[in-house]
């Protein structure tokens, strides 16, 4: 048999060395090092937090109360499996503990329900506390990278032998552009941030491995507790320096208990890493709106370094926004789905776990690696917790190019200042800053462009019919003839290409192929492992959709740059 | 400049304009601070340092006159531009070299701003949209480092400010310390400030209602008597919501102390510019003859030249805007103007609430 050398990325692959040499210096190390110290700080920070907000002691039962009854809801209603056993029991004694102190006088009691709220707060410090190992960590990584190419080699090199092949390395699957080199000298200087688009529960495993690939030390980062569901994943998710949140707990002990993880841990200089758009992207657009809780940590982060060190020795956070980009995200008919349900105005909505089992990972991930679906990864360009761009020398800059001192922006009368409206105000602002930059950096896909076209075709065809009626299109309608497709596809194309030489996207290098090629390309990809497939061609040549909501959902993907107008 | 400035707290406010509203600022903000006045014209400076008069007021005690940008900055934390929209953003370009995060601005400009991309010229039939129109803030937040911008507006005729009569204003900005320290500074016994943190609306209400001033001014040139302003002031209030709301202002500011406040201010009294503008027109001059004797800018002009093609983008119903258009560029008389106005199908009174 011979052995098909696949083709061959013309961008020459790099290897990135580590930046810092061994684990001892990693943050993320000293971290795990002095645990229980620091989830003492946690514990500590997070009451004193809790107790600002509610300054008086009946608020501050309410307040117990209130996180009572929704940890009791949440047991009953949403149960998952990695909840803890003795949840209920726990939660029976706080409540009794509660009932007590209602029946005392208020004489003589004082203190106790600081006492049940320290009890709380520990609990979750404990639970979202993750626990960092270097050699869980070093296994961890190997085996990924390992078992991805053996994986990989089995697939695409075909042959007996291929098993220990080294030809292909995830290197040729995962492409990582963008400002790679720039990440690497922020990290040596300050602390970074990476906050990626969220689209897919492998974003998690994938960003993971990008950091490693990068040769940055390890990141610490809140991942979904639903991962932890899976215990091949947890195991991972442990060892690669994950704290867990849990989005079932919307309480504001528990927020507040998280809030001050984040904080604290970045204050120590851990890199940190969140997905800011907060759960998936459900729609499949790019985010547009940021949740500014996590976020608004780092900036919080950022005025204690000014505030603890003297200007000039004060650590600065970065904030590097990444971009995930997909042919084919597993779970789109779900989250598309969830996605028009909560637009219709449906009443209320559970956080689900459509990717619990290990048999679907598993599919999904063979899937992945036996066909040739390509990621890339897009790293933008580091940002002061303002948004202005830093130079490699992690000084930020104003538009003319001029070095402006972050420090200033905290600064009243001289003095470094505790505002909170003023923070919540300049992360908003952040975020902005941080949406306008994954549009720059998104890269674009053949798939997304002939969903967009497709799509935004059958939607001209019935110009009357809102969203939800056009997505119930009868099948005869749903076809687009292939010379139409054609040319409006090319017009579309054309524009991607102009607003990329305007520096307002960026494409995936198959985007410049010839149009017959790209359409094939961008048909063959588009979703591709669904069982319905959102575009086909027909008998005729034509095009046509076998699932029409989640053609929509890849084309969300190309939201915002107004190419509307194109079609 | 040895004013025992040394003191942080104590450091001297920033005025940045000279004309009549400026100086009426520096005057109030002296009875609380050290205030330095800038103008641009050397010999400006020269007249107020010799007569403590500028713009024909007395100038307080407090109030240092300078025509030094980089001293203004360097000495100044927090600074109120107030300078005509047209110069607003060549003084943000001079400014800006000079300017930390740690600064504060509060504008007290009246007007937009319109940048049009190369090569486009502005003709009677330019569509403009939020991209080429923006706000003084914005201004400030595009040419500069500074995030910590507010505005002042409000029914404050300078002559009055000037005359030490009572009056209110109103401080927006999204941050929260922007407006106590703009009510800090300003607030004294005969001047009452409100905040607000709807910075773009409040900034669109003191922009919008020049346009119903100029109607109004029109009115009183023709003779007419109250019920037609009364008319005017209720529709010209429900135009500039419209206006408003589609350029991003809430419709809450619009009828507060910044909204009607203003509008009833402007439109009443005879001392407005944009009031005059009106008087004279109805009176037969053109527009370039009474640009040419006005000693001071009225907004309003330019406002109703850039509304009107704001309006035409966004569709918005927005007549009175319109009709002056008509009158300023395409020779209209008042008086066809107002037969026009009066056959308009109105038929519904509000509905924006």
């Amino acid at each position: 048999m011979l052995i098909s050398k696949p083709v061959a990325d013309t961008e020459k692959k790099k290897i990135y060395t580590p930046i810092l040499p061994g684990p001892e210096n990693w943050p993320v190390v000293q971290l795990s090092k002095n645990r229980k110290k620091f989830l003492e700080e946690v514990i500590a920070e997070s009451i004193g937090r809790i107790k600002k907000a509610n300054a008086s002691r009946p608020a501050l039962i309410e307040e117990l109360e209130t996180t009572l009854y929704r940890e009791k809801l949440r047991i009953t209603q949403n149960p998952w499996k990695v909840d803890p056993d003795d949840e209920m029991l726990f939660w029976d004694d706080i409540k009794s503990k509660l009932v007590n102190l209602s029946n005392e006088t208020a004489v003589g009691s004082k203190g106790s329900e600081e006492e049940i709220l320290r009890e709380i707060v520990t609990r979750y410090a404990e639970e979202i506390a993750g626990s960092f190992k270097p050699n869980s960590y070093r296994m961890a990584r190997t085996l990924v990278t390992y078992g991805f190419s053996r994986l990989l080699n089995t697939s695409r090199v075909k042959g007996v032998r291929s098993l220990w092949s080294n030809q292909l390395s995830l290197k040729d699957k995962i492409h990582i552009t963008g400002e790679t080199e720039h990440v690497r000298k922020l990290a040596k200087i300050g602390t970074v941030i990476i906050v990626p688009t969220h689209f897919s529960n492998l974003d998690s495993i994938l960003i993971g491995y990008v950091i490693h690939a990068l040769g940055l030390p390890p990141f610490i980062y809140g991942a979904g507790l639903n991962l932890f569901n899976i215990g091949i994943i947890a195991y991972f998710m442990n060892s690669l320096g994950a704290y867990k949140v849990d989005r079932r707990k919307k309480n504001t002990l528990y927020l507040e208990t998280l809030k001050s993880y984040s904080s604290l841990a970045i204050q120590k200089g851990c890199h940190s890493l969140f997905f800011p758009g907060g759960t998936r992207s459900r729609s499949g657009k790019i985010e547009d709106r940021l949740k500014l809780g996590l976020l608004g940590t780092a900036m919080e982060a950022q005025r204690v370094n000014f505030e603890k060190f003297p200007a000039g020795m004060a650590k600065k956070i970065f904030i590097v926004p990444v971009s995930l980009n997909y042919h084919f995200v597993l779970e789109a008919p779900v989250l598309i789905n969830e996605y028009l349900k909560q637009k219709g105005q449906e009443r209320y909505y559970v956080e689900t776990d459509e990717f619990s089992t290990s048999y679907k990972i598993t599919t999904f991930l063979l899937k992945f690696f036996t066909k040739g679906s390509d990621i890339s990864v897009s790293i933008g360009r580091g940002m002061d917790l303002l948004g202005n761009i830093v130079d490699e020398h992690g000084n930020s800059l104003d538009k003319e190019g001029r070095i402006i001192n972050t420090r200033d922006y905290f600064t009243s009368n001289g003095t470094i200042t505790v505002d909170k409206q003023r923070e919540a105000e300049y992360t908003r602002m952040l975020s902005e800053a941080v949406v306008d930059e994954y549009h720059r950096i998104n890269r674009v896909f053949s798939s997304h462009l002939v969903a967009f076209t497709a799509f935004e075709m059958l939607k001209q065809q019935s110009p009357k019919l809102d969203l939800y009626n056009l997505l119930r299109l009868p099948e005869d309608e749903q076809v687009i003839p292939i010379a139409n497709f054609r040319t409006t596809f090319e017009r579309v194309r054309n524009e991607v290409l102009a607003l990329h030489s305007k520096g307002k996207v960026g494409i995936a290098e198959h985007l410049k192929n010839d149009i017959d090629t790209l359409i094939r390309h961008g048909l063959e990809n588009v979703g591709m492992y669904h069982s319905r497939r959102p575009l086909i061609w027909n008998k005729e040549g034509n095009i046509t959709t076998q699932d029409l909501t989640t053609l929509y959902y890849y084309r969300n993907r190309m939201n915002g740059y107004g190419l509307e107008k194109f079609i | 400049m040895g004013m025992g400035w040394k003191n942080l707290s104590n450091k001297p406010i920033g005025v940045i304009g000279s004309g009549s509203f400026g100086s009426a600022v520096a005057n109030i903000l002296a009875q609380n601070r050290d205030v330095v006045l800038y103008a641009r014209k050397p010999e400006v400076v020269q007249e107020m340092l010799l007569t403590r008069t500028s713009s024909d007021i007395p100038l307080n005690d407090r109030v240092t006159p300078t025509n030094d940008l980089e001293l203004v900055a360097s000495n100044c934390d927090i600074i109120f531009p107030i300078v005509p929209s047209s110069n607003f953003r060549d003084l943000m370009r001079q400014l800006s070299p000079f300017l930390h995060p740690y600064h504060i601005l509060i504008h007290g400009t009246k007007g937009l701003d319109i940048s049009l991309p190369k090569g486009m010229t502005l003709q009677d039939e330019t569509l403009l949209t939020r991209e080429n129109v923006k706000t003084m803030s914005e201004v400030i937040r595009e040419e500069s480092v500074v995030v910590r911008v507010g505005c002042m507006a409000g029914p404050n005729l300078a002559r009055e400010l000037g005359a030490g009569q009572p009056a209110a204003t109103v401080i927006a900005s999204q941050f929260n310390e922007v407006v106590h320290e703009g009510q800090r500074l300003l607030r004294n016994d005969l001047f009452q400030v409100y905040g607000s943190s709807d910075l773009i609306g409040v900034e669109l209400c003191g922009v919008l209602k020049n346009i119903i001033a100029i109607a109004s001014g029109a009115l009183s040139g023709l003779g007419l008597g109250e019920n037609a302003r009364a008319l005017l002031i209720s529709r010209g209030m429900v135009e500039t919501i419209y206006l408003g709301k589609a350029l991003g202002g809430n419709t809450q500011a619009f009828l507060g102390l910044a909204g009607v406040g203003d509008m009833v201010a402007t439109c009443s009294s005879t001392l407005s510019r944009n009031y005059t503008v009106g008087y004279r027109l109805a009176k037969g001059e053109n527009i370039d003859q009474i640009l040419e004797t006005m000693e001071e800018v009225a907004e309003g002009v330019n406002t109703i030249k850039i509304a009107k093609r704001l309006a035409d983008y966004y569709k918005v119903r927005a007549p009175i805007t319109e009709t002056l258009y008509k009158v300023l560029h395409q020779k209209l008389t008042v008086e066809e103007a107002l037969t026009y106005l009066m056959r308009y199908p109105f038929n519904v009174d509000i509905d924006f609430l």
